[in-house]
């Protein structure tokens, strides 16, 4: 305890916030039942509540079915009234040329690589820098911190020229790089795990690594990692769908010759291939492997989004 | 938690390092311990740094600096085709930026499709986490069911809005024939708001569902009791316990969705069929993330669009305060209502 709080001993720091993430998960289970509490999450749903999630669910999934759809028919098909509701018989044809021609193996390949360093990134460095802001104690920590959360609500496009004219300097265009180092690490990424830390990392463990010799590199290893990581994966997760999704920088910095998903979707978008089927499939393409880890890890990525969401 | 920490391994620093009292000490074990607490001490005070180096180092050089630059990029000429060639222009780019009919118009849509798309997604949103706040069974199956148009990227939801949109072969203009009403071109002034909002919304909602389920769940379950107890129906509770509660988070999303709305950039270029960034043939869709695109990116001004680039950031600064003036001047109604109650 003595060196950490050396300069100002605040005791109440170490004690974890009431009302934190056990409380709050605790209170999701309901206590009672039936009507006696009143709303909030102990009330049953009934039929109506049932019928308009069902309606909801089926409005997410039906675009997402129909791009299935349209990408199994053929371009004539899809220029016929009524528009078809089930599958024909392209879709692995379609699928093909999407994969060759519109260049979607090279787009997958891609972004796999994007979006993996970016995760890798922001959770590394957004773990370390996340743990420095919420249990260590370093001149400036409240000026920096603000102003990594002041610029987390900046829109990208405030960056988007000096970037441009970085990457014809170094003539990064169309090189992964170029897409990868911009948003290798995030304020966001950053601040969330500040914010799980704060609450998960009880700071004697710290301390009793310290008192037995530790480096702070090795505390960072042995006690940091292991507590952080349900967070992690949680924000590794978020953002690689983001890095997937990412859509301004992206065209602007790459071309078709050596696309991202969406680069390659902007092509198909712009005429590039004329067929709307094999549009159709290129999008189902660039949208699967998302989909993929949405039903694997959905009620990780849910979890995430709303515990991000009532710190945030 | 003590304050009793072992103060033989880890001595309180004292400032200027090494202290003279310990110079007469020549046993090597002293000096050994010596030398550990030193490097010990230096590693406590100095590693924090270390730890957020990494993340400022990247931060500094692809955000704030290109964040700064972009204003004095604002202030001269630069051409696409010689990035590195600026010519001082001063405030002229700005001048001319507001005598330029079509960033009225791309501020207009901008405007219009924000809030037909903005406020819809909120309401259903709050809607459907109340819902989601009942016990349900299957209640994780909805939660990342809505999430899916969440991983869906822009430009693939985007892509297939725009067959679903299509005037004479597109699902939705089908429907509204077999429910009797007339086709539309979904690609025509106001209407074009409305198909490109139908993105985003599709897009967010669940997300939003999601954020504002969370803030429900930490609403005190007794706020709920005590108001069941006074005679409060549930939609009185919904209006007077739960959406008091919510406030923060509203304004939150709020915010975000805004920010979200002010960049809006790739539904409107490929909602156009052949992916331009004119928003259209009489511009009838092009937002301000359009704008600066063409600009920059057709037109070859990198002055202009970094001009584009400032003033949208103007305008998200400006529309935060409004929302910031809003939500308190309504907190301080709130607040005199309860008093006004009270003394009554």
């Amino acid at each position: 305890m003595s060196v950490l709080d050396s300069d100002r001993a605040t005791p109440a720091r170490t004690a974890p916030e009431p009302g934190g993430a056990g409380h709050r998960t605790g209170r999701g289970r309901p206590r009672t039942r039936g009507r006696a509490g009143g709303a909030g999450g102990t009330l049953h749903g009934g039929k109506l509540t049932y019928a308009v999630l069902f309606l909801v669910t089926a409005i997410a999934l039906f675009p997402l079915f129909w791009t299935a759809v349209a990408a199994s028919r053929n371009n004539t098909r899809l220029a016929e009234m009524p528009p078809p509701f089930w599958f024909g018989g392209n879709l692995f044809k379609n699928l093909g040329i999407a994969w060759t021609d519109a260049n979607m193996g090279l787009a997958l390949l891609n972004t796999t690589i994007v979006a993996g360093s970016i995760a890798a990134g922001t959770v590394l460095f957004g773990t370390i820098a996340g743990f420095a802001f919420a249990k260590l104690r370093f001149r400036f920590r409240n000026l920096l911190l603000m102003l990594t959360i002041g610029t987390m609500m900046v829109p990208p496009q405030l960056s988007v020229v000096p970037l441009f004219m970085a990457i014809a300097e170094l003539e990064w265009t169309n090189q992964l790089q170029a897409v990868i180092l911009p948003t290798f690490v995030s304020a966001f990424g950053v601040f969330f795990m500040r914010q799980y830390l704060l609450e998960a990392l009880p700071t004697e463990l710290i301390e009793a690594a310290r008192v037995d010799g530790a480096s702070s590199l090795r505390i960072v290893w042995h006690v940091v990692f292991p507590a952080a990581r349900p967070a992690m994966a949680v924000l590794g997760m978020l953002t690689f769908v983001m890095a997937w999704n990412d859509f301004f920088w992206p065209i602007i910095a790459l071309t078709q010759q050596n696309p991202t998903v969406q680069v390659a979707l902007t092509g198909l978008g712009r005429g590039y291939i004329p067929d709307q089927s094999v549009i159709m499939a290129g999008a189902l393409l660039g949208t699967l492997p998302l989909l993929l880890i949405l039903t694997v890890f959905g009620k990780q990525i849910v979890g995430g989004i709303m515990q991000g969401a009532v710190k945030g | 938690m003590t304050n009793t920490g072992s103060p033989v391994s880890a001595p309180p620093v004292k400032q200027g390092g090494a202290a003279p009292r310990h110079k007469h000490v020549s046993s090597r074990e002293d000096r050994r311990r010596e030398r550990r607490s030193r490097w010990y001490q230096r590693d406590v005070r100095w590693s924090p740094y270390g730890f957020v180096a990494p993340f400022f180092l990247f931060f500094g050089a692809f955000s704030l600096f290109p964040l700064l630059y972009t204003g004095w990029a604002s202030l001269h000429k630069v051409s696409l085709t010689a990035p590195t060639d600026m010519e001082w222009a001063g405030l002229h780019n700005f001048t001319r930026l507001l005598e330029d009919d079509f960033f009225w118009n791309a501020l207009r849509n901008t405007f219009s499709i924000g809030i037909i798309s903005t406020v819809p997604q909120l309401l259903i949103a709050l809607g459907l986490a109340h819902l989601l706040n009942y016990k349900l069974r299957g209640a994780t199956f909805y939660r990342v069911a809505m999430l899916a148009p969440y991983a869906t990227s822009v430009a693939a939801a985007t892509l297939v809005f725009v067959v679903l949109f299509g005037r004479d072969y597109g699902m939705i203009n089908w429907f509204l024939g077999f429910v009797g009403l007339d086709p539309v071109n979904w690609h025509e002034g106001m209407t074009s708001h409305f198909a490109i909002s139908a993105i985003v919304i599709w897009r967010w909602t669940g997300y939003n569902t999601l954020i504002y389920l969370a803030a429900m769940q930490a609403v005190p379950k007794d706020l709920y009791e005590s108001a069941a107890l006074d005679g409060a129906s549930r939609w009185q509770q919904f209006v007077h316990v739960t959406i008091p509660a919510l406030r923060p988070t509203i304004l939150f999303t709020v915010v975000v969705s805004t920010i979200g709305a002010t960049q809006l950039f790739g539904e409107p270029l490929l909602f156009n069929p052949g992916g331009g960034a004119n928003g259209g043939p009489a511009h009838q869709y092009q937002t301000l993330g359009l704008y600066l695109y063409e600009q920059g990116w057709v037109n070859l001004h990198l002055g202009r669009a970094s001009a584009i680039a400032w003033m949208m950031f103007l305008i998200l600064v400006l529309i935060a305060l409004v929302n910031w003036l809003i939500s308190r001047g309504m907190q301080k109604r709130e607040l005199g209502r309860k008093t006004a109650r009270r003394r009554s």
